[in-house]
């Protein structure tokens, strides 16, 4: 890892003059160690930029941090009743928010179990957001890949037991943020900012970007742009959310397969409104559209459970090693269903 | 034998304790101790004392060779090839050695030599600063022509596949047979095979009523110790002094004096702390060489400690194999025949075999196996853990769980019909009863997707001795003792037991004597590898503390009025027998000593009754090591994922010197094992030969959560072999996890997984839950 030079922005204007170039942008010039130069960007836990810097997948003359930034680290109630969350929340204060925990418990479960507790206590909510891919072959210098702006995608013929199995034709990355399962989910909306000050709300299912739009990104974030919170509608009265990830091992581990279910269901146990959505399965948090039709209108039971998973995957497009996916994300999003439907009546 | 000038006969409790022991006659030598009475009889030997560098282990004293930090000490990095096979073309380190940082260059490969996997060392520069040598590697030049590669066993095997040596550079195996036998001849990239025969298989098979077939497989394991491999080399006029983080000080020093030229007393190795081997620090490695020719370039202290992408790709690996076992029964069981044949690859070197726990485990008259090495264009293997017989156990012990099922049989009622061995018999009954056998059920009993199921299986392992292990013991005048030896501690706790033996025999206390090990200016010591530390240094550090206590005897008996062989030593003190009022507190008597410090050395004596077979500088015993484990996993059948929930382990090491040492090393062999049979396996991408999973996120390991509830029972047994009677552990810990796994999977879902890793892709393809291509839903 070569030298850079390190501040500390004190206004979000500062810190988003800070950041010259996206991460993504920077790490589509070959990695260098010596002679060029290196972008300016920003850091909030540093668990992924610390990654890619060590790994000498990008290279930054200057880094800025947004540690002691004002506000960016608490979590707010919203004048609708929804929820404000402050991009530079800890995943692990999120996950003990009791706002959180009593309003999006899922979100909760979601960030509760990523990664490691030494993790958690160090990652904010927005560098999870903004986390480049772990794809392998991404993450090894040795391989200049598409999506790092070389002409060739390792996975789809290589090593993808990890990939993704739908959207995976040109580049087959899994979204590595498990947060973002469930706050697509609960359709929430990222607020990012200027160095100029002005600010820009986008719906955080428009904000990631999947292969085909632009394979050398994940999201829509611009140079001298930083994300300042992420904000969660307020939910019906008797909203149900559920999420389930199942890891390879239980401890500091990424997920196989993740499901977001969240849905409203009228007084007969019929469902006025679904969100099937499913992380490590494509290149963003891929919404089961044809799982959410089956189950509007339906009474949620084991057999609409088992309708809507089934169709949840009737387009998955497998790669060699990873069609075991299919099975495990018909059995997570079948029990997620039963049990969003279950704490209905808990 | 008959009593002799050298030895005398002296009688032994040996057996179980916990059955009743017998007792045997032995001759042995005149000027060892007499025979070391059980554990119940005595002070410190037996008891869990802690261990000595437990403190400094958690407070971050220890000194581990990472922590070495010398005057003018430089850093050393190493240029590695980028391709899987490739020819040198050019290597200019000119610009490398220009750069102002760098103090040293080392060409490790000549243009022209074929570099044969991917990572294999091709330069080495020495800087005044790690980042200094990372800088200078990036201005080495060096061009590379790439050659045909193949990284799968399969395609390796195949005719037409680019061959990985010809027969100048392919290893020529070992005239000991370990990790492969010499002459074997070459075909393509599959060399051998070994062969073992005995009996008549053909006849065994014809006399069978029941045969079982089956093939299994296992991936590539890394050691994954959590200290790199490090080393720091000092090069001077005067000698060389290497810190290294090695299994084996008194073997780097032969090596290094080899290696480079040198007289052995002007080669000194130290090891400090260590944070584990598994088999991967056995020697001196790549690194080390480059470390020290850097060294010797620079003129100044050289450091190299491996990157954890280093210690993934090339610090050693537990080879992959493919077995396909052929078991002949008679209908009670009886073992009428086995056969068996293997293909393994450990990369581009020799050592892939499945071990010998086939050939001996059971009782059977007609055996036959052919072992065959195949070449990939991998980083090499080694020696981990168990070496073949892991691998070996996960084959037979499942093949043996298979003809227990189609014979009808008990699994243990199997085993007890065909296994010879009494110890294990007494593990068998112990570890059902802890687990709870008797609630076994068929597979798949359960309603709901969760099935669950007990599985066993059974260790074998030769108990190792190193015949050159040396050791001395001194005593000073103001009443200090130390024990003296170069053998390493790599977090096992050899230091403490050796404290503990010399502690039993001085009548003090463990923490009252000083073990200063890991340095090769003491008396040689044995590696700590083939679980073979503890059996071959604990012997001696009793003959040489007996030795020097006689001398203090000597001194003391005028002062108590009697004749040396009166005294006892005990409770601190110096007794006279038959006559415990009389006595001298130990310190009383060290401080009439007429010099200011006495001291005796032994070498580890050949074991009372022989060995089995003798090797240069080592031996096995008579008798091998065993261990019985028992798991209760949890298979979620719509999810493919195995839950360990339980592991008994019941293991048997002669003598056990520290029930809590031992326990450790158990708990430590079961999550190895644990984390073999579900989550480990080098990934190699097919087109390019390069790791994709080097690094302790992607490389999937048992982790907290995933630790199961361990109880280890440890068998109390005699053998009345040597002066402490006590054999190795890590290894025959190890052996059975991984089938004892696969076999209660197989209780619960009623599916053999014959391949490992058994991750919940293998689960729910065997269950037949993944549609294939082009039938999706
Ligand atoms: C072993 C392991 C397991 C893991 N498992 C999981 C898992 O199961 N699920 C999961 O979701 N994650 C997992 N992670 C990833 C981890 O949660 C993320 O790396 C972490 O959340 C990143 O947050 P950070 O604050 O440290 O981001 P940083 O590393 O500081 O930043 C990440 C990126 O975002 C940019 N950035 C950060 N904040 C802002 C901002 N406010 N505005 C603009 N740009 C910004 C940075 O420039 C950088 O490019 C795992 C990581 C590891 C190492
Ligand atoms: S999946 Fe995407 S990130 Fe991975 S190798 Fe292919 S293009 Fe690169």
């Amino acid at each position: 890892m070569r030298n850079f030079t390190w501040g500390q922005a004190q206004t979000v204007m500062d810190a988003a003059a800070a950041a010259s170039v996206t991460v993504a942008d920077a790490m589509l010039s070959p990695p260098n160690t010596n002679g060029q130069a290196g972008a300016s960007i920003v850091k909030a836990g540093g668990i992924d930029l610390l990654d890619l810097l060590k790994e000498k997948l990008l290279t930054a003359d200057r880094i800025t941090s947004l540690k002691e930034l004002p506000g960016l680290d608490v979590i707010t109630r919203t004048e609708d009743g929804g929820l404000r969350i402050g991009a530079a929340v800890t995943l692990a204060n999120l996950a003990r928010s009791p706002l959180v925990l009593r309003h999006y418990p899922a979100l909760a479960n979601a960030t509760a179990h990523a990664a490691s507790p030494q993790i958690r206590n160090v990652a904010t909510l927005g560098g999870n957001l903004l986390q480049r891919p772990r794809c392998w072959y991404f993450r090894a210098a040795e391989y200049r890949c598409l999506r790092k702006g070389g002409g060739h995608c390792f996975a789809i013929h290589g090593e993808n037991q990890y990939h993704a199995i739908f959207d995976n034709q040109l580049c087959a990355i899994v979204h590595p943020s498990t947060a973002a399962t469930v706050l697509v989910a609960l359709g929430a909306i990222v607020e990012c900012a200027d160095a100029m000050g002005a600010a820009r709300r986008v719906r955080l299912e428009d904000f990631l970007v999947p292969p085909d739009e632009d394979v050398h990104r994940e999201n829509s974030l611009r140079a001298q742009e930083i994300l300042t919170a992420i904000e969660l509608p307020a939910l019906n009265p008797g909203t149900r959310m559920v999420h389930l990830k199942q890891g390879e091992t239980d401890s500091f581990d990424w997920p196989l397969a993740d499901v977001a279910i969240v849905f409203d269901l009228d007084a007969e146990r019929r469902c006025k409104r679904a969100a099937v959505i499913l992380g490590a399965a494509a290149p963003v948090p891929h919404r089961a559209k044809a799982a959410e039709a089956i189950l509007l209108g339906r009474i949620i039971d084991e057999e609409a459970a088992k309708d809507a998973a089934h169709a949840a995957l009737a387009d998955a497009t497998p790669l060699h090693k990873n069609g075991y996916k299919l099975p495990l994300f018909e059995t997570l999003i079948r029990r997620a269903i039963l049990r969003a439907a279950a704490d209905l009546h808990a | 034998m008959a009593e002799s000038e050298a030895s005398r006969t002296a009688t032994f409790a040996v057996g179980l304790a916990s059955t009743g022991l017998d007792e045997v006659e032995r001759q042995i030598p005149r000027d060892e101790p007499p025979p070391l009475p059980p554990n119940a009889e005595l002070a410190v030997i037996g008891k869990s004392v802690p261990r000595q560098d437990a403190f400094a282990k958690v407070t971050g004293a220890a000194l581990f060779t990472v922590d070495i930090n010398l005057p003018g000490m430089l850093h050393g990095r190493i240029l590695r090839s980028p391709l899987p096979h490739a020819r040198l073309r050019a290597l200019d380190l000119a610009a490398a050695a220009r750069h102002p940082g760098v103090r040293a260059v080392l060409p490790v490969a000549q243009p022209g030599d074929s570099l044969r996997y991917f990572g294999v060392p091709v330069a080495g520069v020495a800087a005044v600063s790690a980042q200094a040598a990372e800088e200078a590697l990036a201005l080495i030049h060096a061009g590379f022509e790439a050659l045909p590669f193949v990284v799968d066993l399969d395609k390796a095997r195949e005719p037409d596949a680019p061959p990985v040596h010809d027969s100048t550079s392919a290893p020529p195996g070992n005239s000991s047979g370990f990790p492969a036998p010499a002459g074997l001849p070459l075909n393509g990239n599959v060399r051998g095979p070994a062969l073992m025969q005995r009996g008549d298989v053909a006849r065994g098979f014809a006399e069978a009523e029941v045969i079982v077939e089956g093939a299994y497989s296992t991936k590539v394991q890394t050691h994954c110790c959590l200290e790199p491999h490090a080393i720091v080399a000092d090069w001077r006029e005067d000698g060389l002094t290497v810190f290294m983080s090695t299994q084996f000080t008194a073997g780097v020093r032969h090596e290094l004096a080899e290696a480079f030229g040198l007289p052995l007393a002007r080669v000194r190795v130290i090891a400090g702390a260590i944070g584990g081997g598994f088999g991967s620090k056995s020697s001196l490695g790549n690194y080390g060489r480059i470390a020290v020719g850097l060294s010797r370039a620079a003129k100044a202290p050289v450091r190299i400690v491996l990157e954890r992408q280093e210690e993934q790709m090339d610090a050693g690996n537990r080879p992959a194999t493919w077995q396909s076992l052929r078991l002949g029964a008679r209908k009670d069981g009886t073992l009428s025949a086995i056969s068996l044949l293997s293909y393994g690859t450990a990369g581009v070197t020799l050592g892939a075999g499945v071990g010998g726990i086939a050939a001996a485990l059971y009782t059977c008259p007609n055996f036959e196996s052919a072992q065959y090495d195949v070449f990939i264009n991998a980083a090499p293997g080694c020696a981990m853990r168990g070496p073949g017989n892991t691998p070996g156990a996960f084959g037979l012990e499942q093949a043996i769980d298979e003809l227990a099922g189609r014979l009808a049989l008990d699994p243990l009622a199997l085993r007890d019909r065909i296994d010879p061995s009494p110890v294990r018999r007494e593990e068998r009954r112990i570890g059902a009863a802890r687990i709870g056998w008797q609630r076994r059920h068929a597979p798949g009993a359960e309603s709901g997707p969760v099935k669950r199921g007990l599985g066993v299986a059974q260790s074998l392992w030769p108990a190792n001795v190193q015949t050159t292990a040396a050791c001395e013991v001194r005593i000073m005048r103001n009443g200090s003792v130390e024990v003296l030896s170069s053998v390493q501690d790599i977090g096992t706790g050899t230091g403490t037991v050796m404290a503990q033996t010399v502690a039993e025999v001085l009548g003090l206390r463990a923490q009252d004597i000083t073990v200063r090990i890991g340095d090769t200016d003491f008396p040689p010591g044995p590696p700590s590898y083939g679980s073979r530390a503890t059996a071959s240094i604990t012997p001696p550090a009793r003959v040489a503390a007996w030795r020097v206590l006689q001398t203090l005897f000597q001194e003391a008996a005028p002062f108590l009025g009697v004749a040396p062989e009166a005294l006892i030593a005990h409770g601190g003190r110096i007794l006279v027998a038959n006559n415990p009022g009389r006595f001298m507190l130990f310190g009383d008597a060290t401080a009439r000593l007429h010099t200011g410090k006495i001291s005796a050395a032994a070498t580890r004596s050949d074991d009372y009754g022989g060995f089995r077979r003798r090797m240069p500088d080592a031996a096995l015993a008579l008798q091998d090591l065993g261990g019985v484990q028992f798991a209760a996993v949890a298979v979620d059948t719509e999810t493919g994922i195995i839950r360990v929930e339980r592991v008994v382990a019941v293991q048997d090491c002669g003598r056990p010197l520290n029930p809590k040492q031992i326990e450790s090393q158990v708990h430590g062999g079961v999550l190895m094992g644990l984390s073999y049979a579900l989550f480990e396996e080098r990934l190699l991408d097919q087109h390019t030969g390069r790791m994709v999973n080097p690094d302790l996120e992607q490389y999937k390991l048992a982790r907290p959560r995933e630790v199961p509830d361990i109880e280890v029972v440890v068998l109390e047994e005699y053998r009345g072999q040597s002066a402490t009677d006590a054999y190795g552990i890590a290894e025959p810990a190890n052996i059975a996890t991984a089938p004892a796994i696969a076999n209660a999977v197989y209780n619960a879902i009623g599916v053999r997984l014959c391949a490992l890793p058994m991750t919940p892709a293998a689960v729910l393809a065997a269950l037949g839950k993944i549609p294939r291509r082009g039938e999706l839903p």
